[in-house]
């Protein structure tokens, strides 16, 4: 399954493709992209354990840019 | 455009910048003149102005310290609060270490400052981006908010996403059509400005199709939904142009890479710097103090956001003109394409057949009616064109075959028509009189006898001498492929003034073509097709970049191609070619400005010339002026340049 999420505060367009290396690097995750002109972050990951994997996404995403927040 | 307003942090951000900007210059100014380490005086005067410093230095960059404090803790060193830190920390111990050793309080104003202005470069620019990507974005603002549903007697409001197939709408002027469907009740002009570029207003009356994201302009109509919102054309559209930074083009993610390197790269030079002179001079705090105008430039922020922006300003500015792009990928290829193919039918000509002629004239109707059995229930505009010249119900009952290449045959019971060109009667053996007009030629034929045959021609479109002459004078090379025989391509081409053209070819002939002109080119060439994607999708995909036209409502020809001509007009090639040669231009002059600045900035603080000051503004400087140079990229282009330089190749070349 594929989702796209909203993010807020996503203000550093570095910090954005570190997100994204973070994430695509979180097992279960089969694409990651932080899209910082839309704002947008796009995940696929298996539906089975999706929200697991999205906790997991919040919680780098918190590491590497506390300000931004994704809009689950 | 709609209101920009700033987010909560931002305000908070530049409250406190706008305390602590007046705080620092009183106290500066104060220190200079009057010399605040006077004012108690003794060996621990230095403490009063160093604290002030200190104070507004907590003000402003309490948060800063606070990050770096805890990507430390994590092991991240190269984050850039990170190194701010350790460039004003490290300039306020030398102030430390000036004052102790007395000689006054050296160094604390320009930690104070490096911080104060990183942070304002910081906020103006988070909110350039976030304004020029508001602004760009809002050209691409065709997002319906709302439906409203008929049911019964009554109208509600909901939510496009919600409505099904069947529902009937209601769009009443100055509102956007939510959803693709057919109007059943009413007639008005829809503005299709935002999809297509285009001001003429289309006129729709009942029956007629509606595409979402089309203004309704003068009256209320009914329409049927027929699609739903997310297969809708706006939503394939958004989700194209939003996916399109996705794609990274080569420059991006040079610059990805660059960025990664970067930093490291500059924080290890900092730190030799300051060891290896200092352990020879032994004169400490001079190199320490270069090496920390090092860290301030550490951050490759100006490449990192101007890049990307510059892109997706070059992507909303195309989509303002009704020309999507696919990815910043295609921008930059585009900007490079040397060698332009086109499909010559409903390209470079408007694809609106007619029959012009019939031989025997005698036997007018008899032909047609025998063609148009055989025609009938094809697509192809050239059949199309036969029936509409009969007029009347063609008869039925017959068993069409299409034999592809070269036309159908119609057979019931012991009656069979061939209708097609040359190559059908000779695969039947059928003696024909050869027709010899400019245009595309149906023979006829009944049980193996010749009756006669129909001459087909087809319109050029006025723009597409221009498009073509311009295309020459930016020195790119023009190639017709046709299923049409020689003479009408020879004359078309010449007509138009192309470099040269390929006559007779089969669909899939043209599919090999493009391959062997693909593998031909030169390095560095870039073939872009040019097609209306109706029955040239495997072209448009096998080429370098395919160029789909017409493509409002066309889904085959939106997946297939790279960039989409939302209007059927030529001159979106040319313009969107000078968009992306810009947008180019634009990313080069970033990437080269930034390495430019930020390497001088190196050289300078190496050789002591260049104090934190500058080195503060080869950091945040270079990424605000970097962040307006990509916002020019979205200024406004003529569709048709004033004075185009008339081109014409000597002569017409036709390809082997």
């Amino acid at each position: 399954m594929k989702k796209v999420f909203k993010t807020e505060d996503l203000d550093c367009a570095n910090c954005a493709t570190k997100m994204e290396r973070a994430i695509a690097k979180i097992s279960g995750v089969t694409f990651a992209n932080v899209n910082f002109m839309a704002q947008k972050l796009t995940v696929e990951a298996d539906d089975a354990i999706f929200d697991d994997v999205m906790k997991e996404v919040v919680k780098v995403c918190k590491k590497i840019e506390p300000d931004c927040r994704i809009i689950l | 455009m709609k209101k920009f307003s700033l987010s909560a942090k931002e305000k908070k951000n530049l409250i406190r910048i706008l305390v602590a900007l007046p705080l620092f210059v009183a106290i500066f100014i104060a220190d200079k003149t009057v010399g605040l380490d006077g004012v108690f005086g003794g060996s621990y005067g230095w403490l009063f102005p160093f604290s002030l410093y200190f104070a507004v230095y907590v003000v402003v960059g309490y948060d800063v310290v606070k990050k770096a404090a805890r990507n430390i803790v994590r092991g991240r060193i190269f984050d850039e609060n990170f190194l701010m830190c350790v460039a004003t920390l490290g300039a306020f111990s030398l102030a430390i270490y000036n004052g102790v050793s007395g000689r006054g309080t050296e160094g604390a104003d320009e930690a104070c400052a490096v911080l104060l202005f990183y942070r304002a470069g910081e906020w103006f620019q988070s909110y350039a981006t976030a304004k020029s990507r508001k602004s760009i974005s809002s050209l691409m603002d065709i997002r319906p908010d709302y439906a409203n549903i008929k049911r019964g007697d009554t109208i509600e409001r909901a939510d496009p996403a919600e409505v099904k197939i069947g529902d009937i709408i209601v769009v009443n002027p100055g509102e956007k059509v939510p959803l693709d469907g057919v109007v059943v009740k009413g007639s008005t002009s829809l503005d299709t400005k935002a999809l297509t570029g285009e001001s003429m207003p289309r006129e729709v009356c009942a029956g007629g199709e509606i595409i979402s994201g089309c203004v309704n302009v003068t009256s209320q109509v009914e329409a049927e939904v027929t699609k739903e919102f997310y297969d809708s054309t706006v939503s394939k559209i958004l989700d194209l142009v939003e996916n399109a930074s996705g794609h990274k083009s080569k420059a991006e993610n040079f610059i990805t890479k660059f960025a990664r390197y970067y930093t490291p790269a500059v924080v290890v030079a900092a730190v030799l710097l300051a060891v290896i002179p200092g352990l020879i001079t032994s004169d400490w705090s001079a190199w320490i103090y270069r090496a920390l105008g090092f860290l301030v430039v550490s951050c490759p922020c100006a490449l990192v956001i101007s890049v990307p922006l510059s892109f997706f300003a070059g992507i909303g500015a195309a989509s303002k003109y009704g020309i999507l792009v696919k990815g910043s990928n295609y921008l930059e290829k585009f900007n490079k394409a040397n060698i332009f193919v086109f499909d010559k039918t409903g390209t470079l000509t408007k694809g609106s057949f007619a029959v012009t002629a019939v031989s025997p004239e005698s036997r007018r109707e008899e032909i047609l009616r025998l063609a148009a059995v055989a025609e009938k229930d094809s697509v192809h505009p050239i059949a199309r064109s036969v029936v509409s010249a009969y007029g009347k119900e063609a008869e039925g009952g017959y068993t069409l075959t299409n034999v592809a290449g070269a036309g159908v045959k119609a057979v019931k019971g012991d009656d069979s028509i061939y209708c097609g060109n040359e190559k059908l009667m000779e695969m039947h053996g059928i003696n024909f009189v050869k027709e010899d007009g400019l245009g595309t030629v149906v023979y006829v034929a009944r049980n193996g006898e010749f009756i006669g045959s129909l001459l087909i021609s087809d319109e050029i479109k006025e723009e597409s001498a221009e498009v073509v002459n311009e295309l020459g004078a930016m020195g790119c090379k023009t190639v017709m492929l046709t299923g049409d025989n020689d003479a009408i391509a020879a004359s078309v081409a010449d007509k138009i003034g192309l470099f040269g053209y390929k006559a007779s070819l089969l669909p899939q002939n043209k599919v090999e073509e493009t391959e062997r002109m693909l593998a031909d080119k030169a390095e560095g060439d870039v073939l872009c097709f040019v097609g209306d994607g109706i029955n040239d999708a495997p072209v448009l995909m096998r080429s370098d970049v395919g160029v789909a036209m017409g493509g409002v409502g066309s889904d085959a020809a939106i997946e297939a191609s790279d960039i989409v001509l939302m209007e059927d007009d030529l001159r979106g090639i040319t313009l969107c070619k000078r968009i992306a040669k810009k947008t180019m231009a634009i990313v080069s002059e970033n990437i080269c400005f930034s390495l430019i600045v930020k390497l001088a900035i190196l050289a300078l603080s190496a050789f002591g010339i260049a104090n934190m000051w500058i080195a503060v503004f080869g950091d945040v400087g270079v990424a605000v002026l970097a962040i307006l140079n990509a916002v020019r990229v979205n200024s406004d282009y003529v569709k048709k340049p004033k004075a185009s330089r008339g081109f014409r190749p000597a002569s017409v070349k036709k390809y082997r």
